[in-house]
């Protein structure tokens, strides 16, 4: 399926669904979202990504690019998979390390919020 | 001859028809339902490179992918028209091969142990197999220069995702995998195990069928 792509505020942190598949087709939409809302001055992001169906290294690199946006303004990009199929690919390329992986977006707020 | 051939032209959009046939094929090539997604995925990332490469320096040229079913083995080979780089020297050595990656399971990440990069390059030393350097096409590399903004000296990887990063994910899924890149152009080829027991019984099946002479 195609991609859908939805965004909310809570508690100050801008929660970002995705819905769908994230490919060399569709993550260019994601990337202009991420673009969009840190230039709308949106420094604390949540990817919700319970609901994408695949992820590709294009998604990856749309991910990456946009923790490296938000952390240029002291920002964060987190995210909430409980999806084995999609965390794989999280962990066969380290990225584990790099992203903050919740299991849901209540608990990735509540885990932003304590760090500050 | 493939089981199945497929050709498309090299748009990001016919990618996941790609996907999508490749999965259905291993599937009925016997491959374990729980290996669907790696094929899945590989194959995505073999033809999102191979489709960055033509649309920056032959898209008019189809993208080509064949399937085959070897029996125990389920192949696929995805090969793009843009000769690499390092083709040239190679090829004059009558090599015919620039560089031929041979990755087994391994971390694609950043200085993790088990790096799938442990191929026999014979391009020269030092060489990557994954950078295919003729042309660095690995969209998640665009990505991360599109957005131009430099790391910050944590987790993330100089630079952002490295070039060759479809490639490198590749290898921490397919069972085998093989990049050859020639003058004509660069084919990664991975395979995986089909049911072996699901061809044992068909065999049998049939053996049994014609020992009992059924019509």
């Amino acid at each position: 399926m195609d991609l859908k792509l939805g965004h909310y505020n809570k508690d100050g942190i801008e929660v970002v669904d995705v819905e769908g598949e994230i490919d060399v087709y569709t993550a260019p939409r994601l990337r202009e979202l991420l673009i969009d809302l840190v230039n709308k001055n949106n420094y604390q992001l949540v990817v919700n990504m319970e609901k994408v169906e695949f992820l590709d290294s294009t998604g990856l690199g749309v991910l990456v690019g946009g923790l490296k946006r938000v952390r240029a303004h002291d920002g964060s990009l987190d995210l909430v998979c409980t999806q084995e199929r999609i965390l794989k690919i999280f962990r066969i390329t380290g990225l584990t390390k790099v992203f903050g992986i919740h299991d849901t977006v209540d608990l990735a707020i509540s885990a932003r919020k304590s760090e500050k | 001859m493939a089981t199945v051939e497929v050709s498309f032209t090299p748009l990001p959009a016919h990618v996941r028809t790609a996907r999508l046939v490749a999965t259905a094929v291993a599937r009925r090539s016997g491959v374990d339902e729980s290996l669907l997604d790696e094929v899945r995925l590989a194959v995505g990332e073999a033809c999102s490179r191979a489709v960055e490469a033509h649309r920056r320096h032959c898209p008019t040229e189809p993208v080509r992918i064949e399937m085959t079913d070897l029996g125990e083995r389920f192949e696929v080979v995805v090969r793009d028209s843009v000769p690499s780089a390092q083709a040239t020297p190679a090829t004059a050595n009558g090599h015919g091969q620039a560089s031929h990656g041979h990755a087994s399971h391994g971390n694609a990440g950043h200085g993790n142990a088990g790096h799938g990069n442990a191929g026999h390059g014979q391009a020269g030393p030092g060489q990557d197999n994954f950078g295919l350097d003729g042309h660095a096409d690995d969209p998640g590399a665009h990505d991360d220069s599109a957005d131009g903004s430099a790391a910050d000296g944590s987790a993330l990887p100089p630079g952002g995702l490295p070039g060759g990063f479809g490639l490198a994910v590749i290898s921490g899924l397919a069972d085998d995998v093989r990049i050859t890149a020639t003058v004509s152009g660069v084919s990664v080829r991975m395979t995986w195990p089909a049911a072996v027991g699901a061809q044992a019984l068909r065999a049998y099946i049939s053996c049994t069928k014609s020992n009992l002479s059924l019509p």
